[in-house]
């Protein structure tokens, strides 16, 4: 049943390597397994010094993002039969290496929290009030980005990431548009002043990499225009009236 | 050693430990939360839950049929103060997920929708599509960047409860970054790093369930309640074991055999006209006994059934079920809209865990858990589908406020006596990294997961599980041999791994002996050769204590109330 496959993988210690380098590997694989497959049965059967993140299996925990064949990929998703006989795997781009395909997600978190991605109110809700009405058309209105899984698969993709790396970036703000979008949340105003700073939204240079790459479907790069759209109305009405509340 | 003071030290970032910190931080802005977590909260396994979480929210449900549901779904092992709780706060909980954002699904009128579930006697299910446990881990995950009393301690995985003078005074914790060891103390711990489906070899639970928590409160003395009681879901994928949601039987989806006939209405399972919206225990049951009859359907990874979603149509399944059609196609070879899912039972969920009181604290003070690393007697012999994502909120709350009251209250431990501690911890960690030894981890891990499905699968009798038993003792001699090749300090995932292999060790043997001793067929534990549940006898929670030469057993009282046990049936 099983035919091999090669994998050249990339390799990085800090404790003993200056710089990356490759390593090759003959794996039997099965016709039904993802590229993850392969790296766990590296991992368990060839060579246990083989560091890479997963868990879910199930492309929803958002851990075992990596570039394959250069491209991004969620490799518990990816079908190992959508490649050819040799397949090279190698960290997620625009991110600082840690070791081997596990990259540093430190800066993401930073942007996630800048874009304030929780429900603000000038008056919380309370419990007594029950929940709010949301109609299905309301929930729509930000359903698909509320669907991101952190993966980054997005910022690998981006071409101003790659020149950037402060720039906020697909995941964050489409995040941070999703709340500004929910018809629950008052908080636009914090956030649009949030999207109007340097190397957010109007850094995007609409090259739409990140929705071809996200394996979600959120369609991150809608997100910021969207998101650009609402800053700049924003900023407008600001000028024409005295400050607001929420809508 | 890098040593750090909190308040309350919070490990694992999944739903439960979420909403404690929430809990914690909020009650309290000047206190020091620490949320430790061997990944980053976002990946933790509640983001695998589909279906949905209880609560009573329709006008034709009442807290008291939530509560009867629960109490007979346990087979009448939950502790009914407990169930009582649980279903008052429910409602409030799964409100308060909706004030912060949680994207629940809606009814034409904007109220929130709910659905049907196994063993729940109407619609009492909220849901968001099937992808409830994403949402509500993303959901209070970002709610937490709110507080800047939460501190956060990412990709670092707890391996000792720092222990002194009877109480918890913190953690020892290995960055998985660095390499390094630190210590992190506070004046209590909460344990929520959720339940050890790895234990087994063939389970929905991702590779980060291992067991952990139950593991470092086992070695230090507190017992492990009820860990026979392992849940079996009936709707896996073959061969990856993937969850298919129950949430697709709530819709409507049937479950036939090889002959195209739903077994579950035409032959006496128990369930009654429940039929596929029976119990998990019992349906996982009469899958088994389909296959054994030899109406099971052949494929590369053994025999399933169908799950068939076909009559729901495209429309039902595109908005109510998407997260089924794209893991049934990625994962399942089955596009759901047009053919049938082959599915088969698989381990899902440990009703057993850490023996807490209903504030979650242990008989170690100091020492609290939540969520599915606890046994708080909530679920008993068997848990009903969607209550546990609604525990981890009930349970997470009420435990991290306990938590911090005791926190406040107690006095500071020696430092130099923590520190002294966490010095031999890390020497302990160092001497496994890269150790020479005969055994191969993967080879272990291979052999616990085949004799725990041989002793504590769906169906058990008492030789194979005494085999298990002893099988697992031995494993759990053979790992003081094991063999790793990884020397590096740097995120080295061989040295996490048999650390977590370490836990799993001692978990399944707490599991098998627990499991081999009770003689009497109750929910999710089912004998061949003790068939029916014997109250006379068996109506207790069994308590596992960690010793020397195995697990010690001991017997805790039910708690009953309203309801006095009855034959189960449907």
């Amino acid at each position: 049943m099983s035919e091999k496959k090669t994998f050249v993988i990339t390799r990085f210690d800090p404790d003993k390597d200056q710089a990356p380098r490759q390593q090759t590997y003959e794996v039997p694989v099965q016709p039904d397994w993802k590229v993850l497959d392969a790296l766990n049965y590296i991992k368990d059967e060839i060579d246990p010094t083989l560091s890479h993140r997963w868990s879910c299996r199930m492309a929803v925990c958002g851990s075992c993002g990596m570039m394959v064949d250069g491209k991004p990929s969620l490799t518990c998703k990816d079908a190992l039969s959508d490649y050819g006989d040799k397949v090279e795997v190698a960290p997620l781009a625009n991110f600082p290496i840690v070791r081997d395909l596990v990259v540093e997600l430190e800066g993401f978190l930073e942007k996630l929290s800048s874009v304030k991605p929780y429900i603000l109110r000038a008056k919380e809700r309370a419990l007594e009030e029950g929940t709010h009405r949301q109609s299905p058309a309301q929930l729509e209105e930000f359903k698909q980005f509320s669907y991101c899984i952190n993966c980054m698969l997005c910022y690998s993709a981006c071409p101003v990431v790659a020149n950037e790396p402060e720039f906020l970036g697909p995941a964050a703000i489409a995040l941070g548009h999703r709340y500004n979008m929910d018809s629950r949340d008052e908080g636009q105003h914090e956030r649009n002043e949030v999207f109007r700073g340097e190397g957010t939204v109007f850094s995007c240079s609409y090259a739409n990499e990140c929705s071809e790459v996200c394996p979600k479907h959120v369609d991150p790069a809608a997100a910021i225009n969207q998101a650009k759209f609402n800053a700049v109305i924003d900023w407008l009405t600001g000028f024409v009236t005295s400050p607001r509340g929420g809508k | 050693m890098d040593t750090t003071r909190h308040d309350l030290v919070i490990v694992g970032g999944g739903g439960a430990g979420l909403r404690a910190a929430i809990a914690a931080a909020e009650q309290d802005p000047e206190a020091s939360i620490a949320l430790v977590s061997k990944v980053y909260p976002m990946r933790s396994h509640t983001v695998s839950a589909e279906g949905g979480a209880a609560a009573v929210a329709r006008a034709d449900d009442s807290l008291e049929m939530h509560a009867y549901d629960t109490v007979k779904g346990s087979d009448f092992l939950g502790d009914q103060d407990v169930i009582q709780y649980f279903v008052g706060e429910a409602p409030k909980e799964l409100t308060l997920l909706e004030h912060w954002g949680c994207p629940w699904s809606r009814n034409d009128d904007g109220t929130v929708a709910t659905r049907a579930f196994g063993g729940m006697s109407t619609k009492r299910t909220w849901y968001a599509a099937d992808k409830v446990g994403f949402h509500m881990l993303h959901t209070l995950f970002q709610q937490s960047l709110r507080y800047p009393n939460i501190v956060r301690y990412d990709e670092q995985f707890v391996t000792k409860l720092i222990v002194d003078g009877g109480a918890v005074h913190g953690v020892a914790a290995l960055d998985i970054r660095e390499g390094t060891m630190r210590l992190i103390l506070g004046g209590a711990v909460l344990l929520a790093t959720g339940g050890g489906g790895k234990i087994f070899p063939f389970t929905t639970n991702g590779n980060i369930k291992t067991a952990d928590g139950m593991a470092l409160a086992y070695r230090e003395g507190v017992a492990l309640k009820d860990m026979e009681f392992a849940q079996y879901h009936p709707t896996g994928l073959p061969g990856t074991g993937i969850l298919i949601t129950e949430a697709a039987r709530g819709e409507g989806g049937h479950l036939k055999n090889s002959e195209g006939e739903r077994f579950l209405t035409t032959r006496d399972y128990g369930v009654g006209t429940k039929a596929e919206l029976g119990p998990r225990d019992m349906i996982s049951r009469a899958i088994i006994q389909e296959i054994e009859a030899g109406r099971g359907i052949k494929g590369p990874y053994g025999e399933y059934v169908n799950l068939d979603l076909t009559h729901l149509g495209g429309d039902v399944i595109m908005k109510r079920l998407p997260m089924v059609r794209e893991l049934a196609m990625l994962y399942g070879g089955a596009d759901p809209i047009t053919q049938p899912i082959p599915v088969r039972p698989v381990l899902h969920y440990m009703m057993g865990g850490i023996d807490v009181d209903i504030d979650g604290a242990c008989a170690l003070a100091g020492l609290y858990a939540a969520g599915e690393v606890a046994c708080v007697s909530l679920n008993g012999a068997n848990r009903l589908g969607s209550n546990s994502l609604t525990e981890c909120l009930v349970f997470g709350a009420r435990s991290g406020l306990a938590a911090l009251r005791f926190a406040k209250g107690t006095s500071r431990a020696n430092e130099a006596t923590c520190v002294r501690q966490a010095e031999e911890e890390a020497a302990r960690v160092a001497a496994l990294r890269g150790k020479r030894g005969g055994e191969r981890m993967a080879q272990l891990r291979r052999e616990l997961g085949v004799t725990m499905e041989q002793g504590c699968g769906v169906y058990r009798e008492q030789a194979s599980m005494d085999e298990t038993v002893h099988t697992v003792a031995a494993l759990r001699g053979r790992y003081d041999d094991l063999g790793l090749q990884d020397k590096s300090t740097v995120f080295n995932t061989e040295l996490v791994a048999a650390l977590e292999l370490g836990n799993m060790i001692h978990v399944a043997e707490a599991l098998a002996v627990s499991a081999a001793h009770r003689n009497e067929s109750r929910g999710a534990h089912a004998r061949r050769d003790a068939k029916k549940r014997d109250d006379q006898n068996f109506l207790y929670h069994t308590l596992a204590f960690a010793g020397y030469s195995g697990p010690r057993l001991a017997k805790k009282p039910v708690t009953l109330g309203v309801w006095e046990p009855e034959e189960r049936k449907y």
